[in-house]
């Protein structure tokens, strides 16, 4: 319990991830849903980073970056499309977005 | 129990919080709070894997550029105050739970927490905080992933370009 090791990084990763999963299906607040998925993001950089480090690889690091990278145009083009629907309906309720229902 | 073990079961306590908080929180300001909390959490438990330079972008872009972002809209579109009760209805709730409380029992079964990898890495043999560090980055970037790193830069113009058209109040 007193040495901390890569499988408690995993570990913690792994609840942050969960934890991002579970705010996905329950939240209906686009805005909160988005915010779910920025912390599935950085859970998986968690273990990135804790497995670079381990196992003495930069691939892993770099790819933080580019994780990085991504969640930002990601963050900028959803909440763009969040400010059009909301222009559109009023609302940010996901379950009022049903254009592209089949 | 090292500096670094206790700095890591406190990191760990307040970001598994802080993102309860988020998904649970009924005002979407306060949620954004909470992730930013976390966020910052994250990047001391980066410091603590010796990896300073991601640490320092955790802070910067993360919680300084992106969240900025979205409190900007949360104000933007008036959202601060909590307008209709937002959870989802039940059935989809307890679908959602079952599914992360199994996902992580599989994770605890799979033996997650016993891992301990080899290291047989490139640069195995180097001591973390050279690993971790700016220079060490800024080579890799620079050099073996110089193509990936200029197509991340077309992604951030297409996104800005993207985001500009879709924001647009149309004539």
């Amino acid at each position: 319990m007193s040495e901390v090791g890569v499988g408690h990084y995993l570990t913690l990763s792994a609840i942050l991830f969960t934890i991002g999963a579970i705010g996905v299906l329950t939240r209906k607040n686009a805005i909160i849903v988005f915010m779910a998925i920025e912390i599935m993001l950085n859970a998986a950089n968690l273990a990135f980073v804790t497995f670079a480090m381990s196992i003495g690889d930069l691939g892993g690091l770099v790819m933080v970056l580019f994780v990085i990278a991504v969640a930002a145009a990601e963050a900028a083009v959803g909440l763009a499309i969040i400010v059009a629907m909301y222009r559109h309906r009023e609302t940010v309720n996901v379950e009022a977005f049903t254009a592209m229902r089949g | 129990m090292t500096g670094v073990a206790i700095a890591f079961w406190v990191l760990a306590a307040v970001a598994v919080l802080c993102s309860l908080l988020v998904i649970t929180s009924r005002n979407p300001v306060a949620s954004v709070l909470y992730l930013v909390v976390t966020f910052f959490c994250l990047a001391g438990l980066f410091v603590t894997l010796h990896s300073h330079f991601l640490a320092a972008i955790q802070v910067i872009v993360y919680a300084g550029a992106i969240m900025v972002l979205f409190l900007f809209v949360v104000m933007l579109l008036n959202l601060g105050t909590p307008q209709w009760f937002d959870v989802a209805t039940t059935p989809l709730k307890a679908v959602a739970l079952v599914l992360g409380i199994g996902f992580v029992g599989a994770l605890a079964a799979a033996g997650v927490g016993d891992f301990e990898p080899s290291a047989t890495g490139p640069a195995a043999g180097v001591h973390p905080d050279v690993l971790g560090s700016t220079e060490a980055i800024a080579t890799a970037l620079y050099s073996a992933y110089y193509l990936p790193f200029l197509v991340t830069a077309l992604l951030l113009l297409v996104a800005m370009v993207g985001a500009v058209v879709l924001a647009r109040r149309e004539r």
